[in-house]
């Protein structure tokens, strides 16, 4: 038997380990480029000029809430639907223009779309068929595809006869058939139930790591992102927001977007009184971010519930004050409080304790309770109005 | 190792591939075009064209419509159509009303038969109720008596033929009407306690009044524009479609033939914009979320209903059963012993059998050439991305025919195929040209079962054959066509059908030797062989309901067979 080769040229050696990659040399080895891309339906403007490049054997996904243009982008780089303007480079080739099947490319889509009349062998073996190999040869890859897929023994079925999970990894197996060098991927789990969904995305991301083929997957879940890729493209109102890995966009969203569509995040509205100073209400706190806003601005300072600290605050720490507890909601391995600063209603946010510290700390609503917020915590985000407008009109 | 399957000639082979392939789609775009605008726009041009002719084929403005108004006798004509239609559209409507709602609102026992029962008359040519009327009302009729003296040769008789003629398209369009009902809000209705008369008028009449417009429009278009019952039972009283085949066939005058025509096209055209507008509120009518309403039984209602259908259903049956049993007959109503001497047809008719095997061929012709031809053409309308004008317009003239009764279409084939610098006059007379007007005339049903079809098709399979580099025909083929194939089957039927008992538009267009049958009906009914016409216009249903029986074997053993994918549990 002839051993088949899935991998792409130099995937293994490019391969980015983690998700620490995201260095300044991506475009030396970038297999997807795209640039400048536009894609207007009548007035209305679902791609504005996205930047955006891809290395070998990268898995990115594009994340972003309903509408914001996930799938035009996914399809524009497979070539099903066109561009207005801009360009894209598939592997070092100029394939704007071209059609997809001048594409190198596999998609997955979200409805499966697995031919009902064909078995699953069949439906694996399609692309396959067309090459003019010997039969045998073409058995061996489909029967090798759906082991490496999960379903060794199903091929002689019809996609009816398949759940959807089991429906869907004969749809990545059809296309990874041809050994494409760009995996596409439109909402592949969001047709299938929470169980299947997480089972099937572990094992994506596995097959994925052992094939090395080039895959991005569009996913509204920005669980499912942060589980799977290398490298999250938040998108909103068609651009791009942020590019970075799981962590960068969890750890330093770029904007306030990014931070309440990734996680939790409260926000408290205030203005930039000194360097690394943002004063909120009467009160002054400390960050340890404080370029992204001039002296003198409006800001919005940004913290996850995670980040407060309870445990051993004493009054003078940094940013420390007292708090009253107005809710704990219950949320099985852990709470979150709403809390808000005795002496100044406007510093109020959320915090998250494990079943452990509410027992140590005795939360209770109604209680006051001694916080601090680490100043390396806390993000600062622009506010469109500069403050002074603001204080002229209150 | 080797990498088999990513070899450099893979790579190369597909751009190739790709220029053919939207080079295959832009040829056959604009093949689907250039066949639409023969078969279509351009009989239609003619016939337009033609009407603001003089005889030497000189432009006169408006002069031939002048004097077609200044002329008593067609005005008359216009004013008998117009009467006609209404009086049956009052008929038809109710009738079809009470029947659609005991097959959709009611408990009575078998439905599936009463419905077949009134869909009878589909695979009828239009003469063969005239001919029965005739037997039984007509001067040797046994009911002769039951009309007190007024003759069945007129408007009585083209009134009751064209009610048998018009009840399955009326009862079909509101059974799909009174089907569409939302069960909450008959629920709602017995929690207030309404009555069940208020319930009917405040709730099932609004909801199925698009229904009942949609069917009186469409009857009304059907009796103004059929040609075959006042031909055969209408006597000296002329209605427009008789008009329009003494003008041309009789007198040889084409311009005022082409005047008729246009005065046709009219209500067929108004009716088919009434009926574009209604479909777009009928389908905001019902919610996504609405629950089917699923009738209680009743005993009053049920039993007043059955009976109803009872009567209904058996006159259709028996309307029909007396052209075959008086087929049959020696000499009506004198000696009523049975023989097959009408089927001899040699003896009345100059072609024999022929007529009947020319209908066999041009329905064949038509059926088994139109259906691929449609289901492409649907198929690059629906599915293909590029070639994006030449689709529009092919979808365009795709739907034309819809507004265009046969009548009319017939007249524009004669004034295209025979004009003389168009040298596809050669084709004037033969089966082709037949066939094509059969296909032309039949086309937008046909059509939009084929769009629907490949609507609920995913649309994906397109986009995955592509990234696959698989050509879209060899998806087509592999993929396509199989899920369509019970579609594929019901438009092949749908042609045959109705090729087979068309006569409106083939009327002007059948030459020495291409006779078909249901224009032999009318020769034979003209020459006063009745019997053998009768026995004619059997052949023919007999014929068209076998080939529907033949269809509903195929598709069962389709399903259970062939298309075991379908099911599950396979
Ligand atoms: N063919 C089209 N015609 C007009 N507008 C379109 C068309 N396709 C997409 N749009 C619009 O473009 C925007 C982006 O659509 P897109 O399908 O890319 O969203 P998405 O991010 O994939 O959203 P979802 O998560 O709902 O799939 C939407 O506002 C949509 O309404
Ligand atoms: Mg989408």
């Amino acid at each position: 038997m002839s051993s088949l080769r899935f991998e792409t040229a130099d995937s293994a050696a490019t391969r980015p380990a983690g998700g620490s990659a995201a260095g300044p040399s991506v475009s030396s080895h970038a297999y997807l480029v795209v640039r400048g891309l536009t894609r207007r339906f009548g007035a209305f403007t679902a791609l504005d000029r996205i930047d955006l490049e891809v290395r070998r054997g990268e898995f990115v996904c594009f994340l972003g809430p309903s509408g914001c243009g996930k799938t035009t982008l996914l399809r524009a780089i497979a070539g099903l639907d066109r561009q207005d303007e801009g360009r894209i480079e598939i592997g070092g080739r100029d394939v704007s223009h071209a059609p997809p099947a001048d594409r190198d490319f596999g998609i997955v889509f979200q409805s499966y779309a697995l031919f009902p009349n064909l078995t699953v062998n069949d439906n694996v073996a399609y692309g396959l068929v067309n090459r003019r190999r010997p039969r045998a040869e073409i058995a061996a890859r489909v029967k090798e595809l759906l082991a490496l897929v999960g379903l060794p023994d199903q091929g002689a079925k019809f996609p009816v006869q398949l759940s959807g999970g089991q429906q869907q990894r004969v749809a990545l197996a059809r296309a990874l058939a041809t050994s494409p060098g760009l995996l596409l991927l439109d909402e592949p789990l969001s047709a299938l139930d929470a169980r299947v969904r997480l089972h099937l995305r572990e094992e994506i991301r596995a097959l994925q790591n052992r094939l090395g083929v080039t895959t991005i997957m569009v996913t509204h879940d920005q669980e499912e992102a942060l589980a799977m890729a290398d490298r999250i493209v938040v998108m909103n109102h068609g651009v791009i927001e942020q590019v970075g890995t799981p962590e960068d966009i969890y750890r330093t969203p770029a904007s306030a977007f990014v931070a309440d569509f990734v996680g939790t995040m409260s926000f408290l509205d205030g203005k930039v009184s000194a360097p690394g100073e943002v004063r909120v209400g009467t009160r002054s706190l400390r960050v340890a971010d404080g370029r992204a806003v001039a002296t003198g601005y409006a800001a919005r300072v940004g913290l996850r519930p995670e980040d407060v600290r309870v445990r051993g605050v004493r009054p003078d720490d940094e940013n420390a004050f007292e708090a009253i507890i107005e809710d704990v909601e219950f949320l099985g391995a852990f709470c979150r409080a709403r809390l808000v600063a005795r002496d100044e209603p406007a510093l109020a946010l959320l915090a998250d304790f494990s079943a452990n510290l509410m027992r140590d700390v005795g939360v209770e609503v109604g209680k006051p309770l001694l916080v601090a917020l680490p100043p390396e915590s806390l993000r600062v985000f622009a506010r469109s109005s500069p403050i002074a407008e603001e204080e002229a009109a209150s | 190792m080797s990498a088999v399957l990513q070899s450099s000639e893979d790579v190369l082979l597909p751009t190739r591939r790709v220029v053919t392939e939207q080079r295959v789609v832009a040829i056959l775009v604009g093949l689907l075009c250039l066949a639409l605008l023969v078969a279509i726009a351009l009989p239609l041009w003619a016939l337009l064209s033609k009407s603001f002719l003089n005889a030497n084929g000189e432009f006169v403005g408006l002069a031939n419509f002048a004097r077609y108004f200044a002329t008593p006798a067609l005005v008359q004509s216009l004013i008998n159509s117009v009467m006609v239609a209404g009086l049956a559209t009052c008929i038809v409507v109710p009738l079809a009303f009470i029947y659609a709602y005991a097959l959709t609102r009611s408990c009575i026992p078998a439905k599936g038969l009463f419905y077949a029962l009134a869909l009878l008359p589909i695979f009828a040519p239009s003469l063969l109720p005239a001919l029965s009327f005739i037997y039984i009302f007509g001067n040797q009729g046994f009911l002769k008596d039951l009309l007190f003296g007024a003759t069945i040769y007129g408007p009585i008789g083209i009134v009751m033929a064209q009610v048998f003629y018009c009840l399955p398209h009326a009862t079909m369009i509101l059974v799909a009407a009174l089907a569409l009902s939302d069960g909450r809000l008959y629920e709602a209705a017995a929690a207030l306690g309404t009555t069940r008369w208020r319930v009917f008028l405040t709730v099932t009449l609004p909801g199925a009044r698009y229904g009942v417009v949609s069917a009186a429009v469409v009857v009304f278009t059907l009796v103004v524009t059929d040609f075959g019952i006042p031909k055969v039972i209408g006597g000296q009283f002329a209605v427009l479609a008789t008009d329009a085949y003494k003008q041309v066939v009789g007198q040889q005058n084409f311009s005022m033939g082409a005047v008729v025509g246009m005065v046709l096209l009219v209500p067929a055209v108004l009716a088919f914009f009434v009926e574009q507008i209604l479909k777009r509120r009928q389908v905001a009518l019902l919610s996504a979320r609405a629950v089917p309403y699923s009738p209680r039984p009743e005993r009053r209602r049920d039993t007043a209903l059955l009976m109803f259908c009872v009567l209904v259903g058996g006159l259709v049956a028996g309307i029909l059963g007396v052209a075959v049993w008086a087929s049959f007959i020696k000499y009506w109503p004198y000696n009523l012993s049975l023989t097959l001497s009408n089927y001899d047809f040699a003896e009345f008719e100059p072609d024999g059998w022929q007529p009947y095997f020319n209908s066999l061929k041009m329905a064949a012709l038509t059926a088994l050439i139109g259906t691929p031809v449609i289901f492409l053409g649907a198929y690059l309308i629906e599915k293909v991305r590029s070639a994006v004008l030449g689709r529009f317009f092919a979808h365009f003239l795709a739907m034309l025919p819809m507004a265009v009764p046969g009548l009319v279409l017939g007249l524009g084939y004669v004034f295209f195929f025979n004009a003389p610098w168009n040298p596809l006059g050669a084709l004037y007379g033969t089966i082709a040209v037949l066939a094509l007007n059969s296909l032309a005339h039949f086309y937008t049903v046909a059509h939009i079962t084929a769009v629907t079809a490949l609507k609920q098709i995913d649309g994906e399979f397109e986009s995955v054959s592509a990234s696959l580099k698989v050509p879209f025909w060899t998806t087509l083929r592999r993929v396509t066509v199989p899920i369509c194939m019970p579609s594929l089957l019901d438009i092949a039927v749908y042609l045959f059908v109705n090729a087979m008992t068309t006569v409106s538009a083939v009327i002007f267009l059948y030459g020495p030797g291409t006779k078909l049958a249901s224009i032999a009906v009318v020769h034979m009914d003209e020459a006063g062989a009745i019997a053998a016409a009768a026995a004619m216009a059997t052949c023919i249903v007999v014929t068209a309901i076998a080939v529907k029986l033949l269809h509903l074997l195929l598709d069962a053993l389709l399903l259970s067979r062939l298309q075991r994918w379908r099911v599950r549990t396979g």
